[in-house]
């Protein structure tokens, strides 16, 4: 072999020594400061690997001198960002709505940690910003179940609905049609009536003749819980049936199917998972979708909402038709 | 051209030549030779005083502005120029701008262009001879190489010389005074993002942000390594400007030129010889000696010169010296040179349509942007609609939209704004919450320099026909009048 390369005659650089087809390529140097780039990145990465975690192990990693963990940092700052909280969250659990209105910084903490607290637990059925959904009740409006006050609200997030909570709040519809207990034909009746003392007669303009029929089973039947108007109870989380917000759908069909099977849903409690701060910050964040009830003056433990207090009428929570279910 | 047609004669006392190369002359290097040291001489004359003047002011304007104190009442910081990133602000002096004003530093930036075409069609390169940083600290970082290693010969000698004690101390105090000079530019630098004096105590307290130090790190790097050891290749290798240099200029730009219908045929010239039958130029390399970038002048307009001018003091020297008229190198057009040519008078066309047309460019977007500034509103409104839910159906069969407001609050003080909303019969705001007025305004309080999020509910009456509805939301400063408006969209829901 010979150890003295080709140059070429034109431009002095050495040839690569090989040809192709007539033409050879000249061998020429890498630009310097490329090369200079090059070497101080082999240097700097050797440096780095005594630095830093670098090379797997059969058993773990060498952790390097430095012995950085993003994991544990990560674990650092969330430690550090939940001590920062604590206060605020501390002053949440003792805050009314007044309260948390008056003070601009809290009612931020509020909103903020509401929100993201009903983003990662809540939005999966009731859906962003409370939209609601078939079966599963809106927040956004002013139809409140089992009631809409800041502390009705924060109740409900406590024990939950139909859960595993002692003191959960329960009702239970029962499958007429289903069941036996009421006859087809009396099911059809009784919605129909139903339909005749709501909103929703104006645009599904129910038949006289069976509503007529279906008075009297409701009375029977319906009027314990619902009350003789219809306007429902929310001591017994009777919803309203006099406005045209249903919780499982705003058609004859299933207003006629809900009588049948008497459907009711339930809501985990959230007692155990969330301390009273977040769980404040959350009831916050809901009554101030837009829906949210002034606190009742303070009153007997027995005063109960009335039909005739038509601002608070007891309500059902429904897929209120077009916003949900588009 | 750069035939020398006299042969030249053996030194004598009145030979005024140097022995210079072009090292950068297209002739004299290969594309891919190693680069060359130039030793740039020291010229002395008109222009190289100019620099300097310009080199002193330029300096003082960049290391003096972040200093200038400028009271702006409140909670504003008193700094006259400040970028402030953490509150996105803008000050400069007066003005305050706000990140969505960032149109204005646009309307900067198209003026700096115009600027500089309209400079580039008078007067050629002045902003790369005599503005440009690169310019400005090259020449810096030269008065500071000569002053420790001497003018051009000594340092060539120096750099030849092996190495010595002498030799290790000069060229350490070059580069010490180098890296303070390099570091002093970075860290001015850094003064313009935040308040000055609490960050010149923090940088030598060693309390400043990690990120100041890694700024001052890297200017000061850049600083040293583009004025210290590139140099003139930053203005071959690295700047654009020299390639759309060529779109710039035309016949009637001035640009330092070397007037070959005077100088040549070139060549030493011996006293009291006679001038007949040769031109003036006596080859003495004097323009080449003094030239930062390298190049010789007489071989014509060459992308590397950044027209500073120096050739030209260092030929009226020599002319002076020999006894011939000044300007054998000087500020002068192609056209010019053409005319001279053709025996035509040089003729001077400053005012053509393309400098007539930057200049009206130039005058028109700075009106645009004073009258933008003048009658810049300190109160703007953005709505945002809650998109989930797009509407919510009430109870008694009302609809209900929910809006996000930004009241924008730009002025120094706290302002009592009135929010209403027009567009759709019966429109009703929510009052939980907020104040309202005798005329069912909301009243809201925008802090001062902030911008405030309302969270407001509207409700359409039952009975609104379904689809969208264009409403707008205005607000009104309760004791300015000032007012500003936003449209947004009523969602009434679908029929059902």
């Amino acid at each position: 072999m010979a150890n003295e390369r080709e140059r070429d005659a034109h431009s002095g650089t050495e040839t690569t020594g090989h040809e192709w087809d007539g033409l050879k390529e000249l061998d020429t140097p890498l630009p310097r400061w490329w090369l200079y780039i090059f070497y101080a990145s082999i240097v700097a990465s050797i440096v780095y690997w005594v630095l830093m975690p670098a090379w797997p192990l059969v058993n773990g990693y060498t952790h390097g001198i430095l012995n950085q963990s993003d994991r544990r940092n990560v674990a650092v700052e969330v430690q550090a960002l939940q001590t920062a909280r604590t206060p605020m969250f501390e002053r949440l659990a003792t805050a009314d709505v007044a309260a948390i209105n008056a003070d601009p910084q809290l009612q931020e903490f509020a909103r903020a940690a509401g929100e993201s607290v009903f983003g990662d637990y809540c939005r999966t059925c009731h859906g962003a910003g409370g939209v609601g959904a078939p079966g599963y009740p809106v927040l956004a409006d002013d139809v409140w179940i089992w009631g809409g006050t800041m502390a009705d609200i924060e109740h409900t997030i406590r024990v939950g609905i139909r859960s595993t909570h002692p003191e959960t709040r329960m009702s239970a519809m029962p499958a007429f049609g289903r069941d036996g207990i009421l006859t087809p034909a009396q099911v059809g009746d009784v919605s129909e009536y139903v339909i005749s003392i709501s909103a929703a007669n104006s645009r599904l303009h129910a038949d006289a003749a069976a509503a007529a029929r279906g008075a009297t089973v409701f009375q029977e039947q319906c009027a314990a819980c619902h009350g003789a108007t219809g306007a429902g109870d929310r001591a017994v989380g009777a919803p309203s049936l006099t406005d045209d917000v249903w919780l499982y759908g705003n058609s004859r069909e299933e207003i006629r199917r809900q009588v049948e099977l008497g459907r009711g849903g339930v809501m985990p409690t959230w007692e155990a998972r969330f301390d009273p701060g977040t769980i404040r910050a959350l009831a916050y964040y809901v009554h101030e979708m837009g829906g949210g009830e002034p606190d009742a003056p303070p009153a007997p433990a027995a005063t109960q909402p009335t039909a005739a207090d038509a601002s608070v009428a007891p309500a059902q929570s429904t897929n209120a038709g077009g916003g949900a279910t588009r | 051209m750069s035939t020398t047609l006299i042969p030249r004669p053996p030194k004598g006392e009145d030979d005024h030549s140097i022995d210079a190369r072009a090292v950068n002359s297209k002739t004299a290097r290969a594309l891919y030779q190693k680069r060359e040291q130039i030793y740039p001489k020291l010229a002395h004359g008109f222009f190289r005083n100019l620099k300097w003047a310009a080199m002193i002011v330029l300096l003082a304007i960049y290391y003096i502005t972040p200093w200038i104190r400028w009271d702006r009442g409140g909670a504003s910081p008193d700094q006259a120029v400040l970028v402030d990133f953490e509150h996105r602000r803008f000050y400069f002096f007066f003005i305050e701008l706000w990140p969505q004003e960032i149109y204005y530093i646009t309307g900067l930036l198209i003026l700096a262009s115009f600027g500089i075409f309209l400079s580039s069609a008078l007067f050629g390169r002045v902003w790369c001879g005599y503005a440009c940083p690169q310019t400005v600290w090259t020449d810096l970082y030269i008065y500071v190489e000569r002053f420790f290693e001497g003018d051009r010969n000594e340092r060539m000698r120096l750099d030849k010389a092996p190495w010595s004690l002498s030799k290790l101390g000069k060229k350490a105090g070059k580069h010490i005074v180098w890296i303070l000079i390099a570091a002093a530019t970075g860290g001015a630098w850094v003064f313009y993002f935040g308040d000055a004096p609490t960050l010149f105590r923090e940088i030598f307290t060693g309390q400043a942000n990690a990120v100041i130090y890694l700024f001052v790190g890297v200017l000061t790097f850049t600083t040293y390594a583009l004025a210290g050891t590139m140099r003139e290749q930053v203005c071959t290798y690295m700047c654009p400007w020299p390639r759309i240099q060529a779109a710039m200029t035309d016949q009637d730009a001035l640009q330092v030129t070397y007037r070959a219908d005077r100088g040549e045929p070139r060549g030493p010239h011996k006293k009291n010889e006679s001038w007949e039958g040769r031109g003036d130029c006596i080859d003495c390399n004097q323009c080449v000696a003094v030239c930062p970038q390298g190049i010789d002048i007489r071989d014509g307009d060459q992308l590397e010169c950044i027209n500073c001018a120096l050739c030209i003091d260092a030929c009226d020297e020599i002319m002076e010296k020999v006894g011939r008229p000044k300007g054998l190198i000087a500020y002068d057009t192609h056209g010019n040179v053409e005319r001279r040519e053709r025996g035509e008078k040089p003729k001077w066309n400053l005012i053509r349509p393309r400098t007539v047309l930057y200049a009206v460019l130039m005058v028109g977007v700075g009106v645009f942007m004073l009258y933008g500034l003048i009658n810049r509103s300190t109160l703007d409104l953005n709505v945002i609609r809650d998109r989930s839910p797009p509407f919510v159906r009430l109870a008694d069969g009302s609809i209900r939209n929910d809006f996000s407001l930004k009241l924008i609050n730009m002025a120094p003080q706290t302002r009592r704004l009135a929010i209403e909303v027009e567009g759709l019969d019966g429109l009703q705001i929510l009052r939980n919450g907020y104040q309202i007025d005798a005329e069912g305004r909301v009243i809201a309080e925008a802090r001062p320099d902030t911008v405030d999020t309302v969270r407001l509910h509207i409700i359409a009456p039952a009975g609104t026909a379904p689809g969208s509805h264009d409403i707008e939301f205005t607000i009104h400063d309760m004791e300015t009048g000032e007012e500003a408006e936003s449209a947004s969209a009523f969602l009434a829901g679908n029929a059902r």
